[in-house]
């Protein structure tokens, strides 16, 4: 294996005698830097995480030092701090890991953060399937909680906040942020309209909230313990830290790996990493950000300039493993979800699949969304049930195009963009479809690529 | 850029216009004749911005990071940064220098694209549905729209008639889910019964369980659902709305004075809508107002004259009911649902022919929105008029016992059932009444002399609400053959009792005349009483320590009028 790991938010997770419990975590030297954090300002920590350039790694990759410095403080509502773990972001395991195997991780993170940003009440909102994952992280704030780490005067210090786990009911909008706190006050999750409703002025019960997912809070834990300017040292600058990256699909050894930020390429991920294809099978296509990312294609070439002017030419496995090069080749790292495609995958089968996917899990809020998600799924759905017509391609791009940038929320977004590539950078097979016998489609086949809508 | 902290200028497709600072973008374009098309936009309700019809290009002056300045263009007029995406013109307000494009390349696209959407899964029932004719989708997509559907899947198929309450019933399949319905009824009913269930486009508007929409002011969700889901239970499949004449009326129902529109074909009223006044039921009335229309066409209607309860010609009614009048010993019942105009002839009847005037009080609780404790639409004008002095009372206990006493031996009423405020019919009968109304009751029945008049759908007047606001009502339909309005008959009344021709015989003289003799109409004239939208307020300050018995409104407050 020519590239490594660097296992920082994974480092003792998967290690042999490993448990999940306080006093396993307390042994690795767990919760010290919170101890070491309590008797620093506040402001100073805000700052260390400002110069150590934390970008979320929710999907959207924003800077969590500016999250921070956006909360409202001069109307003197209390303020909330929120971990996102609804991940749902189809390809993507990473929250889970951290949230089974090592939640003290998390909860020092967070209790640093909210210690950082004098947050009054934090909250971890957690995906509704992972009802394992709720009830280790219970037991963890207990645990905490009995030691001193979070609740009352943690530490000593005087400061307190407490911590609630709530549980989603299945729905991946839950993870959009405003989303997420329509839920969390106990309504339905439809997204909120920004402007006004800005989380860091008018989140929970419109009060300045923070919402940052599991793995960007856990950062905030080494951020704090390295400083700042070392951490800021990970990766390249803007792109700081480590990621972990989940690769699913057709290579021999998928699973979660963490780099730091451009320390391996997409190729070194899928080749060395995880074994590459399996015998014989040839690389189609990747996502490389989770289901809502653009799809790229084997063979094609990302070229442009640096914004000092340098130039690149890349092709799919030279792409670095970070936030901003998957933006340069067209599409976005998004949660850091891997999915790796060989010669055997049907593409309109594929689209058929995610299309289904964001039609079911549309709000139903607004009206491109609504409409065109099911839209979009009906006509894949038609396609790969024998009546494809040659012209579906174009419309498929059309109606994407129709909801790209104009919804309340992401959703749009992640709805459109997959289709908006796949329809293009396939379209002859998508053409092709049309020429397909029926019976071709309707037969029943075997194997692993036989198509079933999830 | 700003004169004043008091108004922006915004430029809207190179137009500039000077707003209030929040104003939003669907109304800054409306003062320029710009249509912002939209659904879910409501002025009343809080803004949700769901249906994404009412994108637009917005764009801000550039200012350098560092300093603050603007950042000028090579000819020295501010740079403009336009957003990468386009923006909801309902949730984008007013802020200095702020740049619009509503008819922009893109802004056609996305208006398109939004039609096409939301005509995917919404049903082709426009040759049997109600709102066809007063759809916005109707409307929009000839204005907005592609022309053609690209859609061949299949559509949703949801509940086609479903019982929300007893006055409402919904299509689901028509719904494109605005929520303007959930949102007034939390917002503004405080009866927060409507939500969605299920996801995408499967979600469905419904009751909660257990509930109902059976709140006072359900109707209003019909008026504005922008398309055929909520439709009115009385009024679904009984007329095409192109076929309705509409006329601005005033509701009856209580001293809050709703305007309303009276919708009707050949003489028939079909409904009864609000009419927007900001000052005073914003776009709101009451379900029980709505069903009023529904006397008109009562079986207790009295349509001809009659003497001691047998057919008579109206002109020897009138004659009888003179000679009574002139009798002595007369007292008045007057209305609180009479026009000002009415009771101003019933005054100068007073001074004619001198007796006591009463008004008979209605009370009952109000609501707080748009029904108010004081259940007659025009105690004020009486008061104004004269015809009254004091605030009237819900027992007529004075007059009962001058009935009693011999006093009052003859009783000229209004239009009012004296047997439901303390008059028993012993009384009655001693008395020579004299009945002017629109329906049969227990006084009209022990009447010496009956003489049918119109209901406020019939003829034209006005009326002063409770903050004395004065409102004028028009003719929807015509009424009986041979009814004449109660103006008509009171003057000719007034000719016969006074021996002399009657100068007051219709609304304009009337309206010289309270011009000259009352100075709380000085200077209102004719013109004015007529239908000016918003009303006209009088001064009522001659009343400031009166107690109305009234309640609080959506803007009127007895603390502070």
């Amino acid at each position: 294996m020519a590239v490594k790991e660097t296992r920082i938010l994974l480092k003792n997770v998967d290690q042999p005698g490993y448990t999940n419990d306080i006093e396993c975590y307390m042994k690795h030297g767990g919760y010290k830097v919170l101890q070491a954090a309590l008797k620093r300002k506040p402001e100073d920590l805000c700052k260390e995480i400002e110069t150590s350039g934390i970008r979320g790694r929710g999907g959207a990759g924003f800077p969590a030092g500016m999250k921070w410095k956006f909360l409202d403080r001069k109307s003197g509502k209390p303020i909330y701090l929120i971990c996102n773990a609804d991940e749902s972001e189809p390809g993507t395991f990473k929250d889970r890991q951290l949230l089974y195997k090592d939640p003290h991780q998390l909860l020092e993170g967070m209790m640093i953060a909210a210690y950082a940003t004098q947050t009054a009440l934090s909250f971890i909102y957690i995906r509704g399937e992972m009802y394992e994952g709720a009830r280790i992280l219970e037991r963890a704030i207990e645990e905490a909680r009995a030691k001193g780490f979070l609740g009352d005067n943690i530490g000593g210090s005087g400061y307190s906040c407490d911590m609630i786990v709530h549980r989603g009911a299945g729905a991946y909008i839950c993870g959009e942020e405003t989303g997420l706190i329509e839920s969390l006050e106990g309504k339905r999750a439809y997204p909120r309209i920004k402007p006004p409703y800005f989380p860091a002025v008018l989140g929970l019960y419109q009060c300045p909230t923070i919402v940052n997912n599991v793995e960007t809070l856990c950062h905030v834990k080494h951020a704090i313990e390295m400083g700042g300017d070392a951490f800021a040292k990970i990766g390249t600058p803007g792109n700081t830290g480590t990621r972990i990256w989940s690769v699913s699909g057709h290579v021999q050894r998928p699973g979660y790996y963490e780099f730091p930020c451009a320390g391996a390429t997409l190729g070194e991920l899928i080749y060395d990493v995880c074994g590459g294809l399996a015998p014989g099978r040839i690389l189609k296509a990747v996502i490389p950000g989770g289901s809502s990312s653009k799809v790229l294609k084997a063979g094609e070439r990302y070229k442009g300039t640096f914004k000092d002017g340098t130039p690149f030419d890349w092709s799919l496995e030279d792409i670095p493993l970070d936030f901003d090069s998957f933006v340069l080749a067209g599409t976005m790292s998004g949660s850091g979800a891997v999915i790796v495609m060989d010669d055997t995958t049907d593409m309109v089968e594929a689209t058929a699949n995610i299309n289904a996917f964001y039609a079911h899990e549309s709000c139903g809020q607004c009206t491109p969304c609504r409409e065109g998600s099911l839209w979009l799924s009906r006509v894949t759905k038609r396609m790969c049930s024998g009546d494809a017509r040659k012209e579906d391609a174009d419309l498929l791009k059309d109606i994407a195009d129709q909801i790209d940038g104009r919804t309340i929320c992401a959703h749009g977004e992640a709805t459109a963009w997959p289709v908006q590539a796949l329809a293009t950078k396939f379209k002859d097979e998508f053409i092709a479809k049309a020429a397909e016998p029926k019976e071709a489609a309707l037969s029943d086949r075997q194997g692993e690529s036989a198509f079933r809508l999830i | 850029m700003t004169e004043e902290n008091k108004t922006v200028t915004v430029t809207i497709d190179g137009l500039d216009v000077e707003v209030p600072p929040g104003t939003n973008m669907i109304e800054a374009a409306a003062l320029l004749g710009k249509e912002v098309p939209h659904y879910c936009y409501h002025p009343k309700l809080s803004v949700a911005g769901n249906c994404r019809m009412c994108l637009v290009e917005m764009g801000m002056p550039m200012r350098d990071r560092a300093t603050g300045e603007a950042i000028l263009d090579e000819e020295g007029n501010p740079k403009i940064g336009w957003m990468p995406k386009p923006a909801i013109a309902c949730a984008t307000e007013a802020a200095p220098g702020m740049r619009i494009k509503t008819d922009s390349e893109l802004v056609k696209n996305c208006q398109e694209g939004v039609m096409e959407f939301l005509l995917v899964n919404h049903p082709l029932d426009c040759p049997i549905c109600d709102q066809a004719g007063e759809c916005s989708l109707q409307e929009f997509a000839t204005d907005y729209g592609r022309g053609a559907s690209r859609y061949i899947e299949k559509k949703n198929v949801k509940p086609k008639r479903t019982r929300l309450g007893p006055r409402v019933t919904l299509d689901d399949e028509r719904c494109i889910l605005c929520s303007r319905c959930v949102r007034f009824s939390k917002e503004i009913a405080k009866d927060d019964v409507l939500g969605f269930i299920d996801r995408g486009s499967y979600s469905t508007l419904t009751c909660y369980p257990g509930e109902s929409l059976d709140n006072n002011y359900s109707l209003n969700t019909v008026d504005i659902c922008p398309v055929g889901a909520l439709t009115s239970t009385d009024f679904r499949f009984k007329m095409r709305t192109w076929f309705l004449k509409r006329t601005p009326s005033i509701c009856t129902e209580s001293s809050t004075g709703t305007n309303t529109e009276v919708w009707s074909r050949e003489g028939v009223i079909y409904r009864i809508t609000p009419r927007r006044n900001d000052a005073v039921n914003d776009t709101w009335m009451t379900d029980s107002g709505r069903e009023l229309y529904k006397l008109v066409d009562s079986e207790k209607r009295l349509k001809a004259p009659a003497i001691n309860g047998g057919p008579a010609v109206l002109k020897e009614a009138l004659e009888r009911a003179a000679e009574f009048i002139q009798g002595g010993s007369i007292a008045y019942v007057g209305s609180g649902r009479a026009s000002v105009e009415e009771q101003y002839l019933l005054k100068a009847m007073v001074k004619q022919a001198p007796g006591d005037a009463h008004l008979i009080g209605r009370f009952g609780p109000g609501d707080g929105l748009l029904l108010a404790a004081d259940r007659n639409p025009n105690v004020r004008g009486a008061l104004l008029t004269g015809l009254i002095d004091k605030v009237p009372e819900a027992h007529l206990k004075a007059l009962s016992k001058k009935i009693d006493s011999g006093a009052v031996k003859t009783l000229l009423v209004h239009n009012e059932d004296l047997l439901a405020v303390g008059i028993t019919t012993a009384q009655l009968k001693k008395l020579n009444i004299v009945y002017l109304g629109t329906h049969e009751n227990a006084t009209s029945a022990a009447a010496k002399v009956t003489i049918p008049t119109l209901t406020v759908f019939e003829k034209s007047g006005s009326f002063v609400n409770q903050q004395f606001r004065l409102q004028g009502f028009a003719q929807a339909v015509p009424g009986p053959a041979g009814v004449m309005p109660d103006m008509l008959v009171l003057s000719r009344l007034l000719a016969l009792v006074s021996k002399q021709e009657c100068a007051l015989d219709n609304a304009e003289a009337i309206w010289a005349s309270m011009n000259k003799e009352l100075p709380a109409f000085k200077g209102v004239t004719f013109k004015d009483s007529n239908i000016s939208d918003g009303g006209l307020l009088l001064d009522g300050s001659t009343f400031k320590s009166f107690n109305f018995f009234d309640s609080q409104t959506l803007h009127y407050d007895p603390q502070t009028s």
